[in-house]
């Protein structure tokens, strides 16, 4: 049995997120291959090859997969991936724009977002928004599988020493063209991976005032996150929601400032290890997943929390 | 061009679902039922596209028991031309789903397909990119704008990083995400309308194919429940709790 992970990336470096993959994998068991494709991006192959257990890299080096589009990707796994008990992906946007394509490439199912391996056939897996938690069975013979990150430890980086193979480009879909990216930048650590998460609601009132966030995220080296609401109301941009449809989150630590708690944000965060909540309303649904809650006006509660924090921290 | 939308009948997403004792899946039973919110939004982008004249007729099909008429009635009072209800009583899985789809898309010839990114009960994300690889055409997904020029569509897309705008040859699958539009408000008038637009209704076997479920479900378990926390008096009682019971800072 040997199993092909899709390694996600930015050219230049492969993203945790794999690593997490890499880990779901070696729960399932067998030898585990890393598929790196992408363009100039051997860099990441040199990384994928250094993670722990990984048994080969496959590099695709080409102008095709530069930017990831899942036409060009999608022939290219399913190609390389029939021979494969098992095609593994990050539930990031990347696995779950190309996965599926590849599955219905290869006439099977796709299982979504797993949290945890039974055994080689068997995946448990979250449903209706988290509120329910689904065993599923496949019986095809390659099964393609995206993998929730903050379910799986990630492998240690170190320790592998896999060989890379280069892999020959398929052919041009001819689907689609990359026009361009917004990408957003930021000094901060990655919302999906962070150890702290410190994310804004409604209650935050405008974009501006998420300085009070960035102030306390400052001290704590987190990163920041939104609740629909406050992305709907245009306050930050879509790539800082954390939800059902947006990004899941597990940190150490996450603080939940003027989020009332739709089960649609608890989607996102609610395997969260500690969880704070700041918020006016003592009603608030986010009390009811709180370990610590404090029943404040924020713009009181988070400069006295920031200067608390730079005294203790 | 002809746009063709599918949509979904879901639990309403204010419901909270409850998992049956026996295990077997949740209780839907009496329980409020609406169309996925992202096929809404997919109904009306394609609205829209009519009302800018770069769609001739917007087709709804929907797959499910008759009851997933009234989504389809729904869409149709939102602007939609006519539907088509593609009836069955079994577990779809999204590859049947595409299947389905593939075969109304061969029927009807769409310039665009547009579908919901996910639905809200089973979270999978999986059929549009499903329908757009088995009818070889480009996808879209987790669409935040769309703009339709001659032959060609230019969406952007919110991803992990940011956003990104792709241009894809028609015809093109869309899959939607919650900032591609604010669906309208259906009204009177036009849910009365909607009464007399046809709706047709078909099925697997009429269209040639089998359902055939890949994925059992074993089980379906509600997960642990969190343990209530405690409420804090201040900021200081916070940032001591923080520090020295739960050591995260």
């Amino acid at each position: 049995m040997t199993i092909l992970v899709l390694a996600e990336h930015d050219n230049n470096t492969l993203n945790q997120a794999s690593l997490s993959v890499i880990a779901a994998a070696r729960a399932i068991g067998g030898d585990i291959d890393v598929l790196v494709a992408g363009e100039n991006c051997s860099a990441v192959a040199d990384a994928a090859a250094a993670a722990d257990g990984v048994t080969r890299v496959l590099l695709a080096d080409s102008p095709l997969y530069g930017h990831f589009l899942s036409e060009n990707l999608a022939l290219l796994l399913s190609r390389t991936g029939h021979a494969y008990s098992h095609i593994l992906a990050a539930a990031g946007t990347t696995g779950k724009d190309v996965l599926p394509r590849v599955a219905a490439l290869l006439d099977t199912a796709q299982i979504s977002d797993i949290i945890r391996v039974e055994d080689a056939d068997t995946f448990v897996r979250p449903i209706y928004a988290g509120n329910a938690l689904a065993t599923v069975r496949s019986d095809d013979p390659v099964k393609v599988i995206t993998v929730r990150p903050t379910a799986f430890d990630p492998v240690s980086a170190e320790g592998g020493s896999a060989a890379i193979e280069a892999l020959p480009a398929a052919e041009d879909a001819g689907l689609s063209a990359f026009v361009s990216a917004q990408n957003a930048e930021s000094d901060r650590p990655d919302l999906a991976s962070a150890d702290i998460v410190i994310s804004g609601g409604r209650g935050m009132q405008n974009g501006e005032n998420f300085q009070l966030l960035e102030n306390v995220a400052d001290i704590l080296g987190a990163a920041i996150g939104a609740s629909r609401a406050a992305v709907d109301a245009g306050f930050v941009p879509n790539d800082m929601q954390v939800g059902q449809t947006g990004k899941i989150v597990a940190p150490q630590l996450y603080i939940a400032v003027g989020i009332s708690g739709a089960i649609q944000h608890l989607a996102g965060m609610s395997d969260s290890k500690v969880i704070v909540a700041i918020n006016k309303d003592e009603e608030a649904p986010i009390f009811q997943v709180a370990d610590y809650g404090l029943v404040a006006d924020l713009f009181d509660a988070v400069p006295a929390l920031e200067n608390a924090l730079r005294d203790a921290v | 061009m002809k746009v063709l939308v599918a949509v979904k009948r879901v639990i309403d997403y204010n419901v909270k679902v409850r998992v049956k004792p026996d295990q077997s899946g949740v209780d839907l039973d009496n329980v409020k039922m609406a169309m996925n919110p992202f096929c809404e939004i997919a109904v009306e982008e394609a609205v829209r596209l009519k009302e800018k004249g770069l769609a001739s007729e917007v087709i709804v099909v929907s797959i499910g028991t008759a009851a997933s008429q009234e989504q389809i009635r729904t869409a149709l009072a939102l602007g939609a031309d006519r539907g088509l209800l593609i009836e069955t009583d079994e577990e779809v899985q999204p590859l049947d789903a595409a299947k389905l789809l593939k075969a109304v898309v061969e029927q009807e010839q769409p310039g665009l397909v547009i579908l919901g990114k996910q639905s809200i009960d089973s979270d999978n994300n999986q059929t549009g990119q499903m329908l757009a690889a088995l009818t070889g055409m480009g996808q879209a997904t987790f669409a935040s704008a769309v703009e339709v020029t001659d032959d060609r569509v230019q969406v952007t897309r919110e991803v992990d990083g940011g956003l990104m705008t792709l241009s894809l040859k028609l015809p093109a699958v869309i899959t939607t995400d919650l900032r591609l539009n604010e669906p309208r408000y259906a009204s009177l008038p036009n849910i009365m309308k909607a009464k007399k637009k046809p709706v047709a209704v078909t099925t697997a076997d009429e269209l040639g194919l089998a359902l055939s479920p890949r994925l059992k479900t074993l089980k379906v378990e509600a997960p642990e429940p969190r343990k209530a926390g405690i409420k804090v008096a201040d900021v200081a009682a916070l940032v001591d709790k923080l520090k020295n019971e739960a050591k995260v800072i």
